[in-house]
């Protein structure tokens, strides 16, 4: 049997690689898919959890999740186009003029 | 009943004060000399009472209701009428009612509204007076002495549209400030000390003590009490309000600033007489400041110009004659004085009133002269005053003054003797110059000060803004004193010739009335160890003793009679005979001249080491440093701490979600790495 801890180093992978996705890419719907990435390792270690532990909850709250991953990527995709058709552009850098 | 004397006039200051606008001049000023002849109608049946007790236990005393109830300190509201409180009820009562009527004349040219005004403050100070000598206890007595203070300053700034009159009332009001914080100083180290405000339980504590012979306890206390008294009773150092407060209305000086609230201090020290009496240390600075205050006020009376102002000075300088008596332990002799300072003094600021009201505002001496004729009620009258104030027997001063002198000496004082004499000296000289100026000679239309045909039209110092279609031109009839005035007068006059008479020495009624009120309540002198027994061979001895005092009292009697006369004499070279004289000593001595007419410039004196200091200091110091530097500081200061780091802080909102999210991410790995690894 695979032992836990390599579920879970490949959850932290996928999570690491998911969060460099959202601080070093300069695309919304690249960072939209990084944070999708991170989510899904959230959701690998809760099944993996689950699995060990002998029950379902790990895999119950990875529906909830992945429904409100769906919700997500609709709400962030609509955002997107509009930010889009505002600026032309989808580089974050572009819109950072809520300051002081 | 008691209670009715000085609700009495309370009554009248409500319903003047609330109703007197709507109310016609008669009914305003007739309530308010009812009430006040009805105060002194039950003052008058009260002290029959009093006299009808036996001596030792001449008093009635009326307790209201319990004041103050805390811990040890229990204060009620007690009116009590005793020997000494009789005499002041009967002068404030009696003379106060003369007062009002008379002022229903003098102040017949104020507006309904404003005569109100006047009479519902008069019968409040008349209240507030009676509160003062009625109560029982210490905070009974402060009470009516703020209140009076407080009607004193209302009434000084009457004519309060004219800057110097309200000049006036606040300097009287501030200096006498001065006197109260000692005066509360002083009730608070009576109370530290004994345990009690009541009069009569301080007096029964006292007497069980030594007198003491070093300054301590006692001494600095009474020194406190006293120093409220030079306050109010216009005494170096704080004299120098009181000619000044002469800007209110005339019968206001008469009857507040000569004949009652003045003399409250000396009022004071006798109610405290034991007290006193236990501290020769303070009583010898007393004796010393009063002899002072009346030589040096007496200067200042010889040379100045303002009929009124002389008066003031004068009574500045009475009030010292009476407080050399207290301090000199000749209690008796110092109330017979103010007793009878209260009668003539009292005339003679309403025979200037009288003179001022024909003359339509008219006070400088220099533009009056020749008034015998035109005047002849206000001039008989005023000569009588100005007699009985020289001391020539056997009229009221001369009795009450040569007392002063005689026990000044008796008691071994011979420096203030020579003292008290001089003054007596100039009091004649200033009493008559006054008398020789105002109504001898011919009429002064056009003195050198002011080349105003009208003399006083010029003459801004007279705010009651005289009918100006009455002009007085040259030759034009004056009008003597109307019925009301020529009343109080004339009954003033008769109280000048007649009050001294019950104070004749060898027959001194009212020094036997009023010895009880000086020493301590009979138990308490019983509990202090002095049987009776020991005080008869003192008598014994006293009556011994009384033969010799009594020729000294007949020469010091001649002594005085010849100096007021000398006085008189002296006035009647200089100011009728040879007015030149005082012309050429008054350029002779210029530097003199000067110097009394500006008062010994003490008022400058003041505003130099005190006036501007203090204003200085709040300007500069607490205004322009503390206030706005500091408070204005911290509170600007705050705000722009605030601010300062608000612009360092607002760089952190960049407005990139990268840098946020970037944010939020090293924030859960450090919490993160804190709960795992710490």
């Amino acid at each position: 049997m695979i032992p836990l801890s390599h579920y879970l180093i490949l959850s932290a992978t996928l999570f690491a690689i998911g969060a460099a996705g959202v601080f070093l890419r300069k695309n919304l719907i690249t960072i939209l898919l990084s944070v999708e990435i991170m989510l899904n390792a959230v959701n690998l270690t809760f099944v993996a959890f689950g699995r060990y532990a002998g029950d379902l909850d790990g895999q119950i709250i990875t529906f909830f999740v992945m429904t409100v991953a769906a919700a997500e990527a609709a709400v962030g995709l609509a955002l997107v186009i509009a930010l889009f058709r505002h600026r032309e552009s989808l580089n974050p850098d572009a819109f950072t003029s809520l300051k002081w | 009943m008691l209670a009715l004397i000085p609700l009495l006039p309370f009554a009248g200051f409500l319903v003047n004060a609330t109703l007197g606008r709507r109310l016609p001049k008669s009914v305003s000023g007739g309530l308010a000399s009812l009430v006040m002849l009805a105060s002194f109608a039950i003052s008058v049946m009260s002290v029959l009472q009093v006299a009808g007790r036996p001596v030792e236990d001449r008093a009635i005393q009326e307790s209201l209701y319990t004041w103050i109830a805390s811990g040890d300190l229990k204060i009620d509201v007690t009116f009590r009428v005793d020997t000494l409180s009789a005499v002041m009820i009967l002068v404030i009562t009696g003379i106060g009612s003369l007062i009002h009527i008379y002022s229903t004349a003098y102040m017949h040219d104020e507006s309904d509204s404003e005569f109100a005004r006047y009479f519902s403050y008069l019968n409040l100070f008349a209240a507030f007076m009676l509160v003062l000598v009625l109560g029982a206890n210490f905070p009974l007595m402060f009470v009516g002495w703020e209140g009076v203070g407080l009607c004193s300053y209302l009434l000084i700034g009457f004519w309060f549209k004219k800057k110097s009159a309200n000049d006036a009332g606040k300097k009287a009001f501030v200096v006498n400030r001065i006197g109260d914080y000692a005066f509360i100083l002083g009730m608070l180290a009576l109370f530290a000390k004994f345990g009690t405000l009541d009069f009569q339980e301080i007096a029964s504590a006292v007497a069980t003590l030594p007198a003491e012979m070093t300054f301590g306890v006692l001494s600095i206390t009474t020194l406190l009490l006293f120093i409220g008294a030079t306050g109010k009773s216009a005494q170096i150092p704080l004299y120098t309000w009181l000619p000044d407060a002469m800007e209110g209305p005339t019968p206001v000086s008469a009857l507040i600033h000569a004949a009652t609230m003045v003399t409250a201090g000396v009022y004071m020290i006798g109610r405290n007489a034991v007290l006193f009496e236990h501290a020769p240390q303070t009583m010898m600075i007393v004796a010393v400041i009063g002899a002072l205050t009346a030589l040096m006020a007496g200067t200042i009376g010889l040379v100045q110009n303002d009929i009124k102002r002389v008066l003031a000075y004068s009574t500045v300088s009475q009030l010292g004659y009476m407080f050399l008596a207290m301090g000199v332990g000749a209690f008796g002799a110092g109330i017979f004085h103010l007793y009878t300072h209260a009668f003539f003094k009292a005339l003679l600021f309403l025979g200037s009133g009288a003179v001022i009201h024909a003359l339509h505002g008219e006070q400088d001496i220099r533009n009056m002269g020749g008034l015998k004729k035109e005047l002849p009620i206000t001039f008989w009258t005023f000569v009588i005053g100005a007699v009985a104030i020289a001391g020539i027997p056997p009229l009221a001063g001369f009795f009450s003054k040569d007392e002063i002198l005689f026990e000044t000496f008796v008691e071994g004082h011979q420096i203030l003797w020579v003292v008290g004499a001089l003054t007596a000296l100039l009091t004649a000289t200033y009493m008559f110059r006054l008398v020789f100026l105002t109504f001898w000679g011919e009429r002064r239309h056009d003195a050198p000060a002011a080349h105003d045909p009208h003399g006083h039209a010029s003459d801004d110092s007279h705010g009651h803004a005289p009918a100006s279609s009455h002009g007085h031109g040259s030759g034009s009839h004056l009008h003597d004193a109307p019925p009301a005035m020529a009343l109080a007068l004339i009954v003033l006059a008769i109280g000048s010739v007649a009050a001294g008479w019950i104070g004749i020495p060898g027959n001194n009624v009212l020094a036997d009335w009023l010895h009880p009120a000086f020493e301590a309540p009979r138990a308490a002198a019983a509990v202090a160890g002095k049987p009776a027994a020991a005080a008869e061979p003192a008598a014994a001895e006293g009556e011994a003793a009384a033969e010799s005092h009594e020729t000294l009292e007949f020469a010091l009697m001649g002594v005085s009679t010849a100096i007021a006369v000398a006085g008189i004499w002296f006035a009647w070279m200089v100011w009728v005979k040879r007015r030149s004289i005082a012309e050429n000593a008054a350029r002779e001595f210029g530097w003199l001249h000067r110097l009394l007419l500006n008062k010994y410039y003490v008022d400058e004196i003041y505003d130099a080491t005190i006036v501007q200091p203090i204003r200085l200091a709040s300007q500069e110091g607490l205004w322009r440093g503390f206030d706005v530097k500091v408070i204005d500081g911290a509170v600007n200061g705050a705000a722009a701490i605030v601010n300062t780091s608000a612009t360092v802080m607002r760089r952190l909102q960049t407005g990139s979600v990268k840098t946020y999210a970037g944010s939020v991410f090293v924030g859960v790995v450090a919490i993160l790495a804190y709960y795992l690894w710490l």
